[in-house]
């Protein structure tokens, strides 16, 4: 392959402007994942506003950074206080808690900074040499093809995003019905807009993020009991001993490889990375029972592989438009915002682009170690400011910001709604991720499939013929007809077990 | 594993069940020694051992769910699938007004039709599942700060266009503050002045956006 466009990009990198928003980016980051409540796709969201008066490159830097960044940020609230500030953290509380108990917080975060380091850095390499071989497999994709594409995404994203599976679809189907309001691109004809003149031009995208993962998550917040937060004032000693660091190294090599494997996958992402990665160590191991009980390698594998996937769930949407999860989603939308389409041709048309943000991903990384190891300090005294005191100055923000991309009342109106939405969802047991998901896929969905069946001049079966959306709807019912199998199986295998004696379970 | 056994707490009694038990909070949850422990139930170190994938991603969710109310009865399941199923309908009505088109020569309403059809097959899917689904949440008292909450927020924006950002935005402040937040009458006040000041010097001194304002 070519490489003056990757060296290339690391020119855009080290332009002033894109190291300090790739340097606010992460620390941003770090914070959320160190407060617990906010996401970062809420952050992401909250802060789409400001996106709109930098350069596309730099915005998407700064973007970024938040996501990866608050990978690193999660563990210190998993091992400090047994509180996962990110799902992908959870698995950390088990080893990482019970180093804490034993005095070596220190050592837990500072092998779960260096596997994040590694994971993180490892996995951006890779991505350097997959993304333009998907990219360029992708370019003879046609409408047919986007179509199943779109459709799989969405299905898987449903899938695993945690939650009823039908109520992920139903949240699915929601976001793509919101995405029909507006004037249709083929007739002019005007859909579902009460004939309000606000809603002519469609339902914005803006609104639509920042109420259902920003403020819905405050009000959810809301119902929570405080729970007191005990930090310790200070953590001894981060840097890992040399022992730690030979019993970790396997489970960081692992855990990068499973991480950028998993991440890629839509609808895979952190959490199961983190989880199989921690799995997969303790059946390795020669002494699985230290597990739980504070072995470094269950705190240096879910680290690791979170944050690899972390990155490589940026491959889908970078090569092929697709966005694996609901935050990715978010920033799917901030690409649009800026008048970037993603998809195959990024890599060729907008090299800058592309590689500024690959590579800003390295020196992310390294800002990330340099602020996990010397000054965790800083971040775990931030421990203390209060929820409370965070929310207000939250939902302001939040009200002012989408004010300010239209200087428009009715978008604070939408933001209140989409708000109060977010929270029935999470209330209810939907996850807003696909709905926002399917709300930005939902143009391009309806596109292709219209410009496909004008194609097969309205014979649905020339989606079936063509060889890869033929293959990606193979995949579309298999994914759709997955859990109706698991239930059976589950079925047949409960009631096996019920007759014979009680035998083990199979792991993962 | 979002099971019946959380439906068996009584909303609002945070504890109820340990204070009446003899040991309150065994040796292996020191962290938690400020908060409430609802679910006893649960092991402080569950096994991954004999756990599928599936069971651990449920653990994850579990653990996210720690101090959140109890699950919901079938009665909001039932609303909540009425809701899907009722969007569904109506969209249907909405697409076939639009025009439903042929195969061959889509029309406006083509696409939404072919979307609210697996609106309503998901809205009965979920009305036959209302009885066996947990994971909704109940409403509890706790819901009433979500809705003052959401007041301030309609407050806001109802008084921005007439008297400009600055007073709706401390009203707003304070109330989270001092009564969603419990903070101190003190500490409300001052941030809140505090907070508005900066918006202010930021917005409009800095950014100068056209937000409508007061001073």
């Amino acid at each position: 392959m070519d490489f003056a466009p990757v060296l290339d990009g690391f020119g855009v990198v080290l332009e002033p402007t894109n190291l300090l928003y790739c340097l606010i980016g992460v620390v941003i980051g770090m914070l959320v994942g160190v407060l617990p409540g906010l996401g970062p796709a809420a952050t992401i969201a909250i802060l789409l506003p400001i996106t709109y008066g930098i350069e596309p490159v730099t915005a998407i830097i700064m973007l970024a950074g938040i996501f990866y960044g608050a990978q690193y940020g999660g563990t210190i609230t998993s091992v400090l206080l047994r509180l996962p500030g990110e799902a992908s953290s959870v698995v950390t509380v088990f080893d990482g808690f019970a180093l804490a108990r034993k005095g070596q917080a220190g050592t837990a975060l500072g092998i779960a900074a260096i596997g994040s380091f590694v994971g993180g850095t490892v996995s951006v390499f890779a991505l350097t040499l997959v993304a333009p071989l998907v990219a360029g497999f992708a370019l003879d994709f046609g409408p047919p093809e986007y179509t199943a594409l779109a459709l799989l995404g969405i299905l898987l994203v449903a899938t695993v995003s945690g939650g009823s599976r039908l109520k992920a679809v139903a949240a699915a189907c929601i976001g793509l019905l919101l995405a029909t309001v507006g004037r249709d691109t083929f007739s002019g004809a005007e859909r579902f807009t009460f004939d309000n003149l606000n809603l002519a031009d469609g339902l914005d995208f803006v609104p639509i993020a920042m109420g259902l993962f920003g403020l819905g998550e405050i009000l959810y917040n809301l119902e929570e009991r405080h729970r007191v937060v005990h930090a310790p004032s200070k953590v001894a000693n981060v840097w890992p001993s040399r022992r730690d660091l030979r019993q970790s190294s396997g489970a960081i090599g692992r855990g990068s490889v499973l991480g950028f494997v998993l991440g890629i996958l839509p609808g895979g992402g952190a959490t199961i990375a983190s989880l199989v990665a921690y799995a997969v160590e303790k059946r390795r191991s020669k002494t699985p029972e230290r597990f739980g009980k504070g072995a470094v390698e269950g705190v240096a594998a879910p680290e690791t592989a979170n944050n690899a996937a972390a990155t490589s769930s940026f491959i889908p949407l970078l090569t092929l438009g697709i966005p694996a999860n609901g935050t990715m989603a978010v920033i799917f939308g901030a690409l649009l915002i800026q008048g970037v389409s993603p998809g195959p041709q990024l890599v060729t048309q907008e090299p800058d682009l592309f590689w500024g943000v690959v590579n800003s991903m390295y020196i992310g990384n390294i800002l990330l170690l340099i602020m996990s190891i010397p000054l965790v300090g800083l971040f775990v005294r931030i421990l203390r400011v209060r929820p409370s005191i965070l929310a207000p100055v939250t939902v302001l923000i939040t009200l002012i910001g989408v004010y300010t991309v239209n200087n428009s009342v009715f978008d604070i109106v939408l933001v209140i709604v989409f708000g109060a939405l977010g929270y029935l969802m999470k209330k209810l047991g939907f996850e807003p991720g696909p709905l926002v998901l399917a709300f930005v896929l939902g143009s391009l969905l309806e596109d292709s499939l219209r410009r496909s069946l004008l194609i097969f001049d309205g014979d649905p079966t020339g989606f079936v013929t063509r060889p890869i959306s033929g293959v990606l709807f193979l995949l579309f019912v298999l994914v759709a007809l997955l859990p109706v199998v698991q239930a059976l199986r589950h079925r047949r295998r409960a009631a096996s077990e019920a007759a014979d004696a009680p035998h083990t379970k199979e792991l993962v | 594993m979002s099971s019946p056994h959380d439906g068996a707490h009584v909303p609002g009694s945070p504890g109820g069940r340990t204070a009446a038990g003899a040991s309150p909070q065994g040796p292996a949850q020191p962290t938690r020694a400020g908060a409430p422990v609802v679910d006893d139930h649960r092991s402080p170190e569950p096994d991954l051992e004999h756990m599928s994938l599936e069971e651990a991603v449920h653990l994850v969710e579990e653990t996210e769910h720690e101090g959140r109310p109890p699950a919901a009865g079938p009665v909001t399941n039932v609303v909540t699938a009425l809701a899907v199923l009722a969007i569904g309908v109506a969209a249907l009505f909405g697409s076939n007004a639009l025009g439903l088109g042929t195969a061959a020569g889509p029309a406006a309403g083509t696409w939404p039709l072919l979307v609210a059809v697996v609106t309503v097959l998901i809205g009965v899917g979920m009305l036959a599942a209302a009885r066996y689904t947990h994971d909704a949440e109940r409403f509890t008292r706790a819901s009433l700060l979500v809705l003052a909450g959401l007041a301030t927020m309609v407050v806001f924006v109802v008084l921005l266009p007439v008297i400009g950002f600055e007073i709706p935005a401390a009203l707003l402040c304070f109330v989270w503050l001092r009564f969603l937040g419990r903070e101190s009458w003190r500490l409300s006040l001052l941030l809140t002045l505090g907070l508005v000041t900066a918006f202010y010097a930021i917005f409009v001194g800095a950014l100068s956006v056209p937000i409508p304002h007061l001073f």
